[in-house]
């Protein structure tokens, strides 16, 4: 196809500790639409910002791999450079000024100037604005993508799509762009309006313009790209060109590991048939997460899963069964309702949260370990305390929590100084095991598991694993548990519901074929495949 | 085609009084007040010039802080503390009339340069809480003033002069009479307009000012500091210095606040050396707020109509209080509760629009996902 | 040797280092200037009791989230009128003092309320907000110590026959109290036990109440909000909560300040009042995210202690009297210490 545009070879970056990329290697032609795919955390945004030599990148400490741009080895110090460079962003979060107009916003921090008389004793700072060629520079960038909107309108007021195109118009106007970055374009977007913004990508591409996409869609990606990449915790899955690749498999890829044993030895958990949660038509508003009219039931003594793509809701449910998201619907749970939109009821009739945002819900970070294993157990349980002297007054008993604490920091191996460890200071695993002590403490019915190993080593990720799989198999605790790793949900649980925009597409059995789930992520068939 | 023509024509009767509650329920105060006091006319419009002409310039230079989001600068005590230490080394070597204006100005300047540079340092630490930050650094400072003028004078720094200084040789006196520069800019040219002295020099420095804030919008610089103020974050990733731009802006308004202490100041005659810049910040800001201005937006209009009814309200408030409850003391004391307590209530509304936008934006960021969700219809 | 005495340094915290240094400082300096150091140390124990509570008073506020309370002057005002209640009907002794913190605590209770309703819609903004609705509330008052229908002779201008003075002494059997129950000296130095009994009791009463369900509900809504509400708890109401009995010490607080002080002051005196109290507890360790009893107990003895020797001490070496200043800049220069901090930092 011609020249490279865009080359970034064996790209590593860690944060901590933590690897997030590990050779990482792309490359891009002139005209070229490269789509990249994979689920959140999958290192695309990291990707992004070494590209565009973010701050945040060397402030952790830089990367290793190179970089090469239009034959030239780049090494961004700034987004600054990267656009000189002839690198143009489309950010997911619209980087435009509401108070500006469109002109103002498409020429931010390059408007044309005019010297004045004072300018030229103070510099070129106090140059004046030059309005009339900032106009026209505007009008031909917006006729480039055919959009017919005054460049002198503000911001706000206009419709969320005009925005995303007012952006693009911005990157085109920079001169000697040869990529256009792309991140989740459409996601604000009606369908018509995406589907105008796929044409002018394509015309751009025509014009000699690459595109490096990235989206979730799947079918906007195989509409447009003309190569594919997905990328899966840090690294390249595979690259295929887009007349070889399937929609399923590529669904597969960026959800699962291929390999996953499944779950052994569970079958005699389940005591009878019995539901203890049953779930009608449960909605829920959470943000990015929406769930549409959900219901489904879960037995006694199962372990009871929910995966899906990102956004597609499965966080949203454990979130609004907790009443942490406004919710509507009937939960039942052992025979009583539950009233929705009511942590505090929820958590009485037995169901307790393991939350996915563990350092944002699930920890106090700056209190002691023990604190945060008794606190919501005191205030949720009434347990460890005890009465002050002779008087009606109960407050919490220290040394019930310390011994409790050390119970717990022995069961599930938490590695710390003691129980006394402020949480902010442990790594990422310890944290979730201080979870899942903070649960259990709790004393459950329904255990609700979001993303139980988001984030931590593997050594801990199979410690949770089996702390949670114990306490179900020998307390008895009902399980549901949200994971977007496949293999994950299939090593543990008895049934796995599929979320799918909002719904649940269907109940698989953790042996089902890998084809089956990649075939109900991506919608179940409703999809065009070429 | 028709949201464009509600973006371009929605001027109403009923939007133009929503957007300007504030200064026409001032307004109606200040008729009423004009009415119940029942003062000379002639009286409130000689002293309303004179105060006009005396706070216009301060007010002003609360502008452009604001247009770079760092809301209401409590700071330019720091710029008046400056313009006061001009004018007091100024009086101390006996320079007369509008030489010695300018000497006080020619020092003040860099004085308040670097208190800017350092006020804008500051504040680029405490983001988000740049007012409250501002705020106690004008306390703070004050300490510091104290210190030196009422403790190092005399000791530390070799002053003798007992003109200026207490009779015990440390430490300036409470109030300092300007005798060399009182009035040196309003006595340059004067009309007198219905029986009413009109210092026209002084007034046509704050259109100067009007003119040149106006200038700066339209220039690069003012450009890159209304981004600032919309957004940190798009301005930096734009390429634009954030840090450095904030610090500019706290330079031009402490430097402002500097001269338009000492116009104030060569009004009033006299300085109350401990206590003459101690006011200023809320003065100042309760009088823009008056004529509508915001947190997040101010203009050359809402200092200079806040100013008029601020200052008119101050007039007035004295007899009216008397009038009305047969005590001047009260309109005094309420002139006094109104400066805070319009404060107080345009933090709260700031703060309310605030959450309202932060919901709005977390409902569209929900969209947006929920939009991600429905990628494959 | 210097990595631990940096440790030592992080451990115990610059701003109490240096306070703890300067204090030891002044009393060699005071020592070797022959001054009566067991009158100072009289005088400071006196100022720990009589601005104890108030300081106290920023520790529930912190913990339930609110922040730093730097609307205090609303429970000041409570305080004042409670004292201003008992004047007038010339009730002294103790069962002046009990009814005078009766009135000071159901007010503060009340408008604590309305104020922590107000916190709870401008989260974020709480410290500039409560700043200016102090200084409106007490300008506010101005005016109605102007108006307000008080007869008594003894508190009322003279000439105008009408509105309040801006000092008005407490009647005998009210002024000190609290300082002369059980006073007793010891080495020179005269102990206010009655009123340092007072402040301790205050101060455990607020550590139980830590460590109730309701105390632990309330913590945990301030140390994180979320954390908070998935455990059932409802933060708006434990905000209020920490605001009401913020609002409430303070103003109970007040009211011990007054008896000890022997004076009630007016008008503009207690516009200013919330930041040496924000100041102390800030010395004490706290933050404006974290504060214990301990923090406000500590803080309280060392900037109450710093102010009273310095006054003297300084007057001995430099003439003049700079502790006005000394205190101007030591509680200012605390809080934007504090305030420019990144958030999470101690």
């Amino acid at each position: 196809m011609g020249e490279r545009v865009l080359e970034i070879r064996n790209v590593s970056k860690c944060y901590g500790d933590n690897p997030v990329l590990s050779q990482v290697s792309l490359s891009l032609n002139r005209g070229e639409i490269h789509a990249l795919v994979g689920e959140n955390g999958a290192g695309k945004s990291t990707l992004m910002n070494i590209l565009f030599g973010m701050p945040v990148i060397h402030e952790t400490g830089g990367f290793t791999g190179e970089i090469w741009v239009n034959g030239n080895k780049a090494e961004f110090k700034s987004p600054r450079e990267a656009m000189e460079a002839g690198i143009g962003m489309v950010h997911q979060e619209f980087m435009l000024l509401p108070g500006f107009s469109v002109a103002e916003n498409v020429k931010l921090n390059r408007e044309p100037t005019r010297p004045n008389l004072i300018s030229k004793a103070a510099g070129p700072k106090l140059e004046s604005l030059d309005s009339g060629k900032m106009g026209l520079d505007t009008r031909q960038a917006l006729d480039r993508i055919e959009m017919d909107v005054d460049e002198w309108l503000p911001l706000v007021g206009m419709p969320v799509g005009h925005r995303q195109f007012i952006e693009i118009a911005r990157e085109i106007d920079k001169t000697d762009l040869s990529l256009l970055v792309l991140d989740e374009p459409t996601a604000v977007l009606t369908e018509t309006e995406a589907s105008s913004l796929l044409a002018i990508l394509k015309k751009l591409a025509e014009s000699g313009v690459s595109a490096l996409f990235i989206s979730h869609r799947l079918d906007e990606v195989f509409e447009i790209a003309d190569t594919i990449t997905v990328l899966r915790d840090g690294e390249v899955v595979c690259t295929v060109p887009k007349k070889e690749a399937r929609v399923e498999t590529i669904a597969e890829m960026m959800v699962g590991r291929k390999l996953g044993s499944l779950r052994t030895g569970g079958s005699g958990r389940i005591h009878g048939n019995e539901h203890v949660l049953e779930v009608k038509n449960l909605s829920v508003d959470m943000p990015g997460e929406h769930v549409d009219n959900v219901s489904f039931s879960v037995r006694r003594g199962e372990i009871f899963g929910i995966g899906g793509l990102a956004g597609h809701g499965k966080l949203g449910i454990a979130n609004g069964l907790m009443g942490l998201h406004r919710s509507s619907g009937t939960v039942v749970c052992d025979g009583e309702e539950i009233p929705l939109n009511d942590p505090k009821a929820a958590l009485e009739a037995g169901l307790v949260l393991l939350s996915e945002d563990r350092r944002g819900v699930g920890l106090l970070l700056d209190e002691s370990i023990e604190n945060n294993i008794a606190m919501p157990g005191i205030v949720g349980r009434n347990r460890f305390v005890k009465r002050l002297g002779p008087l009606p007054i109960s407050i919490e008993d220290r040394k019930s929590i310390r011994q409790h604490a050390c119970e717990m920091i022995s069961l599930l191996d938490i590695k710390c100084t003691g129980p006394g460890q402020a949480v902010r200071r442990l790594s990422g695993g310890n944290q979730q095991k201080v979870c899942v002590a903070k649960a259990i403490t709790m004393e459950p019915k329904v255990l609700l598991v979001s993303e139980p190993t988001r984030g931590i080593d593997v050594g801990a990720k199979e410690r949770v694993l089996n702390v949670i799989r114990k306490l179900n198999e020998e307390e008895g605790i009902t399980v549901v548990m949200t994971s977007s790793e496949l293999a994950e949900l299939r090593s543990m649980c008895d049934r796995i519901a599929i979320m799918y925009n909002g719904k649940i597409q269907g109940i698989l059995s953790p042996d089902a074929s890998d084809a089956e789930f990649g075939f109900c992520m991506a919608g179940g068939g409703g999809m065009a495949s070429d | 085609m028709r949201k464009r023509f509600q973006l371009k024509g929605g001027f109403s009767a009923a939007d133009l009084l929503r957007q300007n509650a504030v200064p026409i329920l001032f307004l109606f105060m200040c008729i009423l007040g004009v009415i119940v006091s029942g003062q000379n006319i002639r009286y409130i419009a000689q002293e309303l010039v004179s105060r006009l002409a005396r706070n216009w310039f301060l007010v002003l230079s609360l502008i452009i802080p604001v247009t770079a989001g760092l809301g209401l600068n409590f700071a330019i005590v720091l710029g008046a503390m400056a313009g006061q230490v001009g004018l007091i080394v100024a009086t101390h070597y006996k320079i007369p009339g509008l030489l010695g204006l300018s000497v006080a100005v020619v020092l003040s300047v860099p004085i308040a340069v670097l208190l800017g540079i350092s006020v804008g340092h500051v504040l680029n630490l405490a983001r988000g809480r740049e007012m409250i930050t501002s705020m106690m650094l004008g306390f703070f400072a004050n300490g510091l003033y104290l210190l030196v003028f009422l403790f190092m004078v005399g000791t530390v720094i070799p002053v003798d002069n007992p003109e200026i200084m207490l009779d015990s040789g440390v430490g300036l006196r409470g109030t300092i009479e300007l005798k060399y520069c009182k009035y040196a800019l309003d006595n340059l040219l004067k009309v007198r307009l219905f029986g009413v002295n009109i210092p026209v020099a002084t007034f046509g420095v704050v259109i100067a000012l009007c003119l040149g804030i106006r200038w700066l919008y339209k220039t690069k610089l003012g450009q890159e500091l209304r981004a600032v103020g919309q957004d940190m974050a798009v301005a930096s990733v734009a390429g634009i210095n954030v840090d450095r731009t904030r610090i500019t802006a706290m330079v031009m308004s402490t430097v402002l606040a500097s001269i338009g202490q000492i116009i104030f100041l060569q009004n009033m005659g006299v300085i109350n050396t401990f206590n003459s810049h101690e006011q200023i910040g809320t003065v100042a800001i309760a009088s823009i707020l008056v004529g509508g201005a915001s947190v997040t937006s101010a203009t050359v209009g809402h200092g200079l109509a806040g100013t008029l009814l601020f200052q008119l309200l101050f007039i007035v408030s004295p007899s009216a209080g008397q009038r009305l409850m047969g005590n001047a003391q009260v309109g005094e004391f309420f002139r006094v509760f109104i400066g805070y307590g319009i404060i107080a209530v345009a933090l709260l509304i700031h703060s309310w629009e605030r959450k309202v936008s932060l919901e709005s934006a977390s409902r569209q960021s929900a969209l947006k996902g929920q939009a991600k969700a429905t990628g494959n219809m | 040797m210097i990595d631990s005495l940096k440790r030592i340094v992080k451990a115990v915290g610059l701003p109490r280092l240096t306070i703890v240094l300067f204090l030891v400082a002044l009393l060699v300096i005071g020592y070797v200037n022959r001054l009566p150091i067991p009158m100072l140390l009289s005088n400071s124990l006196v100022r720990v009791g009589m601005n104890g509570i108030m300081v106290l008073a920023m520790v529930p506020s912190v913990q339930s989230g609110a922040g730093l309370n730097f609307g205090l002057p609303i429970g000041i005002i409570a305080g004042l009128i409670g004292m201003l209640v008992v004047m007038e009907f010339k009730i002294g002794g103790f069962l002046g003092l009990a009814i005078a913190l009766l009135i000071a605590c159901v007010l503060g209770v009340a408008s604590g309320y309305v104020y922590g309703l107000i916190l709870n819609r401008v989260r974020g903004q709480e410290m500039m907000i409560g700043t200016y609705a102090g200084f409106s509330i007490v300008s506010a008052m101005c005016m109605f110590w102007i108006l307000a229908p008080f007869k008594n002779p003894e508190m009322i201008w003279v000439i105008s026959g009408k509105g309040l003075r801006t000092t008005l002494p407490v009647s005998d059997s009210l002024t000190q109290i609290l300082d002369k129950s059980w006073e007793f000296p010891i080495f020179g130095i005269k102990v206010p036990t009655g009123l340092l009994l007072t402040f301790a009791l205050a101060c455990v009463l607020l550590g139980v109440f830590n460590q109730t369900k309701l105390g632990i509900s309330m913590r945990m809504a301030g140390a994180n909000p979320a954390f908070a509400m998935s455990c059932g708890i409802n933060v708006d109401k434990m905000r209020i909560l920490g605001t009401v009995l913020s609002i409430a010490l303070g103003a109970m607080g007040m009211v011990i300040y007054c008896q000890s002080l022997g004076l009630v002051q007016l008008y503009r005196a207690p516009l200013m009042m919330a930041f040496p109290a924000v100041a102390a507890v800030l010395i004490g360790g706290a933050s404006a995210r974290k504060a214990t009893v301990w923090n406000a107990v500590l803080g309280t003895v060392l900037f109450q202690t710093l102010l009273t020797i310095a006054l003297p001490v300084t007057r001995s070496v430099i003439e003049g009297d700079i502790s006005e200043v000394a205190k101007t800049i030591i509680s200012n220069g605390m809080i934007l210490y504090a305030l420019t901090r990144k958030e999470g930092d101690g």
